[in-house]
Parts: C-alpha cells; structure tokens; sequence
C-alpha cells in the first residue's frame, strides 16, 4: 500500500524543479468549465488529460484552474485558454482525445487548434 | 451523475465558490446497515435559512429560479431515489455542510467512480485550499489530508506534477486495499 513515506524522496526531488516555477506571472492558464453541467459533460477527464499532458512535457509555466457555468451548457466540456497578451481562445465539446493536440500546437506552439474551436459551433 | 465521486466534485465546487479554505470529503460505508454516506462540509460563506430551503426544493421549480442552479437536487434526488436521504446544513459566516445517504446495496446506487480523479483535480486547481478526504469502509479507513502533506512538503505546491501523481497513487492504491478487505471477507 502507497504511505505517505515515499513523500520525502520526492521532496528531494522537486525541490530541485522549484526556482523554475515560482512566480510566473506569465504564465498560460488553462481553465475548465466545473459547474454541474460542464462535469455531467465529461469535464473531469478532460480537465486529468490535460494536467497530465502538461505534467507530462513539464510545462511549469501553465497553471489548470476551474470555473464555473457560462451560460453555455449545450457546449460542454468547456476549456478556455490565456495566452500572455492574446485573446482567450474558447474550445467546446472537448473529449480527453483533443487534449494533446490543444497543448502541443496552442499552448506549446501558439497555434489554437481552430476546428475545436467555438467559432465552429455557433 | 454516474458516479458519487462527481457529485463530490461537483459540490466541492460550491464551497469553493463559498471562499471555504478547508473542505473535508467524508464517504463513510456500513455493509451490516446498508448504508453508504457521503459528507462535504465546508467554512465557506455559508446561506441564510432561506437559501438553504430554496436550493432544496425539487427540480422543477429551482431550475426556473435561475438563481439556482442543478448541483445539490440531482444529489439530493439521486439519493433519495435509493432509499436514502439528504440533509444540508449551513450558517452564514460559518458554512456549510452537506450529507446524503444511499442504501448501499440500492441497484441505483452510482459507485463510487474514479475518486483520485475527483481529489486529485480539486488539489491540483487549488493548491492553496486545505482538503481532507476520509473513505471508511466497515470500520477500515485511510485519509488524503493536504495539510499532512504539506508539513513534509514545505514549500513545494501541491499542484506540482510529480505530487498530483503521488496523489492519484496514494488514493488509487488505498482504494483498492478498501476494495480488497472487502472480498477477503466475503
Ligand atoms: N457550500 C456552499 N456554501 C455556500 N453556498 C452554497 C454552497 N453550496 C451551494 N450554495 C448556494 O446554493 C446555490 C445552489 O447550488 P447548486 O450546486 O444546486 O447550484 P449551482 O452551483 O448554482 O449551479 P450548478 O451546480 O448547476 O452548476 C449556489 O448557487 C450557492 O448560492
Ligand atoms: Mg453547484
């Protein structure tokens, strides 16, 4: 069984990491949409996948955060993206799938993946 | 919701929104009284008498009132519909605390679902939030508490990926140990 042990040796570890992530103000957020509808949708994985990806690629300067219901629900999952200085780009009906493309060609690259996009939906 | 552990993450939302600094997630099972309880209290703002009726009050007339919206009804009902209850309790100022009970063998009951998710994701979106989360099974229980993290972590935020991962282990692992008592005994 997992104890609270191996805690220690990953400290060790990460403290290592720390000076690269402490204060970034600019940094990318990445906010998932956590209101009723947004979960029944399928929000919690699709929030994991991402907190996984970012994870994944060590991308210390992209916070995931939560939000709640913005009116709207026929849409979710909903993921909006900030970018330093650009627009907030919305995504709509994202499935755990589109993950990887989202943060390697937006969050990564700078490119929105525009057919997931709520400009394709409206 | 298909699984508690949604609803779980669903109502931690409100007491987030409510400005609560310390969550605590109860799921409490008792297979002799066929029950299974799951508890988020909170010490966010809290309601006035009137909200805490108003939010309770069946589907059809909340979900017109706008103001209010779907998470504790669909709750509420999920439990009530497997021959459980549901009870909210709250103060302004001081907060809040929600409890519904299932009869746990109900053929309607949701499991539990991916819970490390669940506690995982709220950790990870709020590391500054204090989260408690206690599984009792029977009398075998485990906790996830981010203050006990905390004093051996030190200033490493706990939405540092290498402890999400630990995080979704720790629970993961525990969960399955729960499980595992359980067949041993049957
Ligand atoms: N823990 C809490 N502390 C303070 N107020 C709460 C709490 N939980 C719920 N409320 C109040 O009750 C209202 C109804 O909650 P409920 O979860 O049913 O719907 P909602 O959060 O407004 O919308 P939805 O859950 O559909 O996204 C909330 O808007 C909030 O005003
Ligand atoms: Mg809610």
């Amino acid at each position: 069984m997992k104890t609270l042990q191996e805690l220690e040796a990953i400290r060790q570890k990460t403290l290592n990491e720390l000076n690269l992530r402490k204060n970034r103000e600019d940094g990318i957020r990445v906010v998932v949409g956590l209101a009723t509808c947004g979960i029944a949708a399928g929000a919690r994985p699709v929030m994991a996948a991402f907190v996984e990806e970012i994870n994944k690629r060590r991308l210390t300067n992209v916070t995931v955060s939560q939000t709640g219901c913005i009116g709207l629900c026929r849409l979710e999952p909903i993921v909006e993206v900030y970018l330093p200085g650009k627009e907030k780009v919305t995504y709509c009906k994202v499935t755990p799938e589109q993950v990887g493309r989202i943060v390697s060609e937006h969050i990564v690259n700078g490119s929105p993946v525009v057919e997931y996009t709520i400009g394709n939906f409206e | 919701m298909k699984e508690i552990s949604l609803h779980i993450l669903d109502l931690a939302q409100n007491s987030i929104r409510a400005g609560a600094k310390n969550i605590v997630i109860r799921v409490l099972e008792d297979s002799a009284a066929d029950t299974f309880m799951v508890s988020i209290a909170d010490d966010g703002c809290g309601m006035a008498p009137e909200m805490v009726k108003a939010v309770q009050s069946p589907f059809v007339t909340t979900r017109t009132t706008r103001k209010v919206g779907l998470g504790i009804p669909l709750f509420a009902a999920g439990c009530e519909n497997c021959e459980g209850s549901f009870r909210l309790e709250s103060e302004p100022g001081r907060g809040t605390c929600l409890t519904g009970t299932y009869r746990r063998s109900h053929i309607d009951r949701p499991p539990l679902g991916a819970i490390a998710d669940t506690v995982a994701m709220l950790i990870s979106a709020n590391p500054a939030l204090h989260f408690r989360y206690e599984h009792n099974r029977d009398g075998c229980a485990y906790a996830l508490d981010t203050e006990e993290l905390r004093r051996i972590l030190g200033e490493i935020p706990l939405n540092a990926p290498e402890i999400t991962a630990f995080i979704m282990e720790f629970i993961n692992s525990n969960e399955a140990e729960l499980e595992s008592m359980e067949v041993q005994k049957s």
